[in-house]
């Protein structure tokens, strides 16, 4: 272990830009701005670090890399941290939308700036540690750390029922987390171990599996959210300021998919197995069901809200077919999701920035007034119905050609999804962007300022580089993929 | 060559997309029409060099670009595959949209966004051009998918107009329909063939002709299952019945639109597909039969609706819909050659029917109705002419090209022998006389008689641009020569050569047709003729008096057989309800109510009432204590 402690570096840089941040008085336009320069500076830093990690990973090797562990709590729990093909491109995905975040928020927090960026810096350090963990208790301690800063971005800068939301948000994903608490506690009385490594290849026995299965579902299906546990999204993500909605579909909804991956197939391949039809029914219906319910909001932000959970139910059909397909194409359709749905909330809040409503019918004619933001709206809103060329084809692809060797049932349903979504987001589009401008309110709209066009450039870049040749990030995620499905495989027989 | 084909489209998509984000000004929408006019002219040109040097024994290309979608053992690749089939496709494509593309110079000259339209026209090529030069399904899939993107697009290009953003919608939601029978077969194709690529599909079908697949529980004969699926993706493309109600609302859309997406090569991607993978269709009888039924149906169906429509493009439209029927009956028969044969001249004569609507309705002041035109004929002599020969052409006048290959459907229906090549027959010889009746009632309505335009319009009336009028008459040559030159390559002589194991050739002995029957349809064709003329020209009240006579059967026409109202009922307003009621009730009501909200309201209940323990008077707690204390001093005595 010679080499530099680089997840530890990600991990905790943020922290130590809170602290030079904590130096800083905030009294002055002129503070605030260093404020937000240096948070926009360290989180960009982070971006760069973790791009170096990215290219000096090593794509053929199916296992943990940068691997550090230091002596913690006791020797069976240890702060071990590494990544492998499925997690590092999250944390890619977090260091890339966290700028782009604190770079949304230039404008739009009115108040108490400095906290808010610190939230923000702390959220970052969270969700890069739960992505790198390899010990029970610490990604248990980053999981639901997260919740704290997130808790007070949408209780403190949120809309008008904020409390509501976040009350509501923070103790259901807690709630669901407990059962996780135990059921952690549970193994290491039982192995004497939290190391991800060593229960990796550990057998439970099949009673244990399916307790401990659904401890952790509990968890990750609240998180994640499925059907019928994630009324808590829509109200959060309307609550919410649009930096905090672009993280929490970001980046804090694709935990739960890690999760899933992680621990559920991982450690529980048989329990997993057992209730895979479960979770593919759930899945199934959370498809249809929201996407016939965002066909009919009136608020942007819940609209794309109630799409996420839609887009989410592609990822756990696919992770539970257990093959390389329906587990890479889950990957990369949160990968997608990830910046897809955080550039649609971005023109939410292009737009609410400008005119102070999400109410759709408020809306008309924008294209008008703003053709690059029509534009660039439409990638998107292509990108979210899954259209060839898009990343948001490649995953839902995957997806439903795995599922559909596995069930035809569930297959053709989920199929269906595709055709509502094309329904609802283009219905969406149409509402805002097309028509001719009347609405008086309408007529002072500029288009993008160049800080917006550098916020949708990159996500916009991505979201088409993706679409058309995703092979090098299929290329990051087969091995470890494939050795998680011969590990499943074996463990089954 | 091959690459520029594909490529030009795509740089003038892009080069023309960018310029509209620039001020709009003449130079920039003139460079913008240039640009892309000019390279989708090149890329027309080696379309033709391509079939032209490659009539017989054509060899079959394939270009791997580069790695699309890999994961497992599934792969897929951006390729260029150039067999007969393609080539036939890119010359239909290429031609029709340089055409088209000169024609909107013309066309859009007074409108304020050229680039953007200029733009969408290359896309919309591009995206046709990966659909048929594709050598795999999903590359096929993506094409599919962008030209409904691109005719969504277009179709709503004047997305001021609230019509055209919902039949923008309309378009690509049906389409999707569609799109996600195909997108089964696909799946179903994979899990058989364990790849999808036209090489090894197409080539190992006959090793999986008594496979079965486990369907929703049942074992179903697997090809059948993949062609039906395929055929589900046609049908949503080709607007054939149950999935056609998009293509008449899709003439929202600018003229040059529908003469390019919306008849000559977007909606000819189902035959195409159907064509393309003969191999299976061959071997999945029950699915060919399924073809033909609703290919003949459609073809009826749209033409009834024909008959009484009073919009001059969606006469046109009902009119592509109903040929389309034709060439999927010939598809379904067996008879490729045919089917592709009829794709071809119908490219030309219906684009050139549409273009000639566009020019009717530049020169009428953007009017469409056609009971608010006529008496037209000796202001715009050229557009007429035009349109006669794209409506001779329509009606299988002789040697025409439409006589060739709508001729050639009849004859295979009537040799196939089969209940449902028999009810085709039946259906398309009927459909023969309707056709030429509804193309003759246009042609009388629009240009003959009294004028029923105002003063001051009927006097302002004027013939389009040559810019308009050259792309015209370029069509009219391939309407009248097309079907001559090319019949012995098509479904003659040379057809075994000329196709070369691009599709399954089958030879049915034409030649022993009786001469009744080999000059029925174009005897029926004058027959229609004749009846739209003593009804139209002939200025008698015969027309209204047949439509009051039968009211109901009119109006049930006139509403295209109610295929919007039943959908709205049956589907859309159901959907929104059901959409309605999980928000409201089972999220709102149930899923909170007795979740989040529910928990919650039950503890502080549950709180508030313990609080009232806590009162803090001494001798509630004493009472408390001393009834607990007799409690357990009751309990030890019992016990022992």
């Amino acid at each position: 272990m010679s080499q530099i402690p680089l997840l530890s570096i990600l991990i905790f840089l943020p922290i130590i830009g809170i602290l030079f941040m904590l130096l800083i008085r905030n009294n002055s336009d002129q503070s605030s701005n260093n404020l937000k320069l240096t948070a926009l500076w360290i989180s960009f830093i982070n971006f760069i670090i973790s791009l170096y990690l990215l290219f000096s990973f090593n794509q053929n090797d199916p296992d943990f890399q940068f691997v550090e562990q230091y002596f913690w709590i006791e020797n069976g729990i240890t702060y071990h941290l590494g990544v492998d093909g499925i997690s590092v491109l999250f944390v890619v995905l977090t260091t890339m939308l966290v700028p782009l975040c604190i770079l949304a928020s230039y404008e739009n927090i009115k108040f108490s700036i400095k906290e808010y960026l610190i939230s923000f810096l702390a959220l970052e350090t969270f969700m890069i540690g739960v992505f790198c963990s390899l010990d029970l208790v610490l990604f248990y301690l980053f999981f639901e750390g997260g919740l704290i800063p997130m808790f007070l971005i949408i209780g403190i800068w949120g809309g008008e029922r904020r409390v509501y939301s976040t009350f509501k948000f923070f103790l259901y994903t807690l709630a669901g987390s407990v059962f996780m608490l135990l059921a952690i506690i549970y193994i290491f009385i039982q192995t004497g171990t939290t190391d991800v490594e060593t229960l990796l290849n550990y057998n439970f026995t099949r009673n244990e599996q399916i307790i401990l299965w659904l401890a952790f579902f509990a968890s990750f299906m609240v998180k994640i959210p499925m059907w019928p546990f994630h009324t808590w999204l829509p109200d959060a993500h309307v609550e919410a300021p649009t930096a905090g909605s672009v993280i929490l579909a970001g980046v804090l909804l694709k935990m739960a998919g890690y999760g899933f991956i992680r621990f559920s197939i991982g450690f529980f391949p048989e329990a997993s197995e057992l209730f895979a039809p479960f979770i593919f029914a759930l899945s199934v219906i959370a498809i249809i069901v929201t996407s016939l319910i965002a066909l009919v909001q009136e608020d942007m932000k819940k609209l794309i809200a109630y799409s996420s959970v839609a887009h989410m139910g592609f990822v756990t059909l696919g992770i539970f077919t257990f093959t390389v397909q329906g587990i890479e194409g889950g990957i990369i359709q949160m990968i997608s999701h990830g910046i897809v749905s955080a550039a649609l909330f971005l023109c939410v809040g292009v737009v609410y920035d400008r005119l102070h409503t999400r109410d759709i019918s408020r809306y008309g004619g924008l294209v008008n007034k703003m053709p690059i933001y029509a534009f660039s709206f439409m990638i998107f809103i292509l990108a979210s119905l899954g259209l060839p060329g898009t990343s948001g084809f490649v995953g839902e692809f995957l997806v439903l050609l795995s599922i559909f060797s596995i069930n035809t049932y569930f297959a053709v349903f989920a199929t269906t999804g595709v055709v509502l979504a094309a329904t609802y987001s283009l219905w969406l589009y149409r509402r805002i962007i097309f028509g001719a401008l009347i609405k008086d309110e309408l007529s002072e709209m500029v288009d993008l300022t160049r800080r917006e066009i550098l916020i949708f450039a990159p996500l916009l870049i991505l979201t088409i580089l993706i679409g058309i040749f995703p092979k090098p990030v299929i290329d990051i995620i087969e091995p470890s993929t494939k050795k998680i499905v011969s590990q499943i495989e074996n463990k089954l027989k | 060559m091959a690459h520029s084909i594909v490529l030009f489209p795509l740089i003038g998509f892009i080069l023309a997309c960018g310029m509209s984000f620039l001020k709009s000004n003449s130079t920039v929408d003139r460079l913008s029409e240039i640009i892309t006019s000019s390279l989708i002219i090149l890329a027309s040109i080696f379309s033709f060099y391509l079939l032209l040097t490659n009539l017989n024994n054509a060899d079959i290309v394939s270009i791997k670009l580069f790695n699309w979608i890999s994961s497992g053992s599934f792969n897929a690749d951006w390729s260029i595959y150039l067999d007969t089939v393609t080539r036939v496709m890119l010359v239909v494509i290429t031609t029709v949209s340089a055409l088209v593309h000169v024609y909107s110079i013309g066309y859009m000259s007074h409108d304020s966004s050229k680039p953007r339209f200029m733009g969408y026209l290359s896309l919309f090529t591009f995206a046709m051009i990966m659909l048929v030069t594709a050598d795999n399904f999903l590359q096929l899939f993506f094409g599919w998918e962008g030209v409904g993107l691109a005719s969504y697009l277009l179709i709503g290009f004047w997305y001021k107009k609230p019509s055209a953003n919902a039949a923008a919608i309309k378009a690509f939601v049906v389409n999707r329909i569609g799109d996600f029978g195909l997108a089964l077969g696909i799946f179903t194709i994979f899990i058989l063939f364990g790849s999808i690529e036209y090489g090894e599909v197409l080539a190992n079908a006959d090793s999986v002709k008594d496979a079965s697949f486990n369907f929703f529980g049942y074992e179903i004969h697997a090809l059948t299952l993949i062609c039906i699926f395929l055929f589900i993706g046609a049908m949503g493309k080709s607007a054939q019945l149950f999935l056609h109600t998009w293509l008449p609302d899709a003439m929202e859309g600018p003229t040059p639109v529908s003469a390019l997406i919306h008849a000559a090569t977007m909606v000819t991607a189902g035959v195409f597909l159907v064509v393309r993978c003969s191999p299976l269709f061959e071997l999945a009888p029950i699915a060919m039969n399924f073809v033909v039924l609703i290919g003949a149906s459609t073809a009826f169906f749209a033409a009834t609706v024909g008959l009484v429509q009073n919009d001059i493009k969606r006469v046109i439209a009902y009119s592509t819909c109903s040929q389309l029927g034709y060439m999927f009956v010939a598809a379904g028969l067996g008879a490729y050659g045919v089917a592709m044969f009829h794709l071809f001249t119908h490219a030309f004569f219906k684009a050139l029917l549409f273009l000639g609507a566009g020019s009717v309705i530049h020169a009428v002041h953007e009017e469409q109705d056609i009971r608010k035109m006529g008496g037209i004929s000796n202001y715009i002599p050229i557009t007429q002419i035009m349109m006669i020969i794209g409506t001779i052409s329509l009606m299988g006048f002789p040697f025409t090209s439409g006589y060739y290959s709508k001729d050639a459907i009849i004859e295979s229906a009537y040799l196939s022998n089969s209940l449902f090549a028999d009810y085709a027959y039946i259906l398309l010889t009927v459909g023969v006389v309707m056709t030429s009746f509804y193309s003759w009632r246009l042609m009388f309505l629009v240009f003959n008689g009294e004028t029923r335009m105002s003063e001051e319009d009927y006097r302002k009336v004027h013939e389009s641009s040559s810019v308009m009028l050259i792309p015209l008459i370029i069509l009219a040559i391939g309407a009248l020569f097309f079907g001559f030159l090319f019949k012995g390559y098509f479904i003659g002589y040379y057809s075994d050569s000329f196709w070369n194991n691009s599709i399954v050739v089958h030879h049915l002995d034409h030649d022993s047709i009786p001469l009744l029957i080999y000059y029925l349809p174009a005897f029926l064709g004058i027959v229609g003729f004749f009846i739209a003329w003593s009804m139209y020209f002939k200025k008698s009240n015969l027309a209204k008096n047949i439509a009051e006579l039968n009211m109901p059967l009119y109006k049930f026409l006139l509403n295209k057989w109610y295929f919007d109202e039943l959908y709205n009922f049956l589907i859309v307003a159901p959907a929104l309800r059901v959409g309605h009621f999980f928000w409201r009730i089972i999220d709102g009501i149930i899923i909170d109510g007795f979740g989040p909200n529910g928990i919650a309201s039950t503890v502080t209940k549950i709180s508030n009432k313990t609080k009232q323990v806590q009162s803090g008077f001494i001798y509630h707690y004493a009472f408390a204590i001393l009834i607990g204390l007799s409690f357990i001093i009751t309990l030890i005595i019992f016990r022992f």
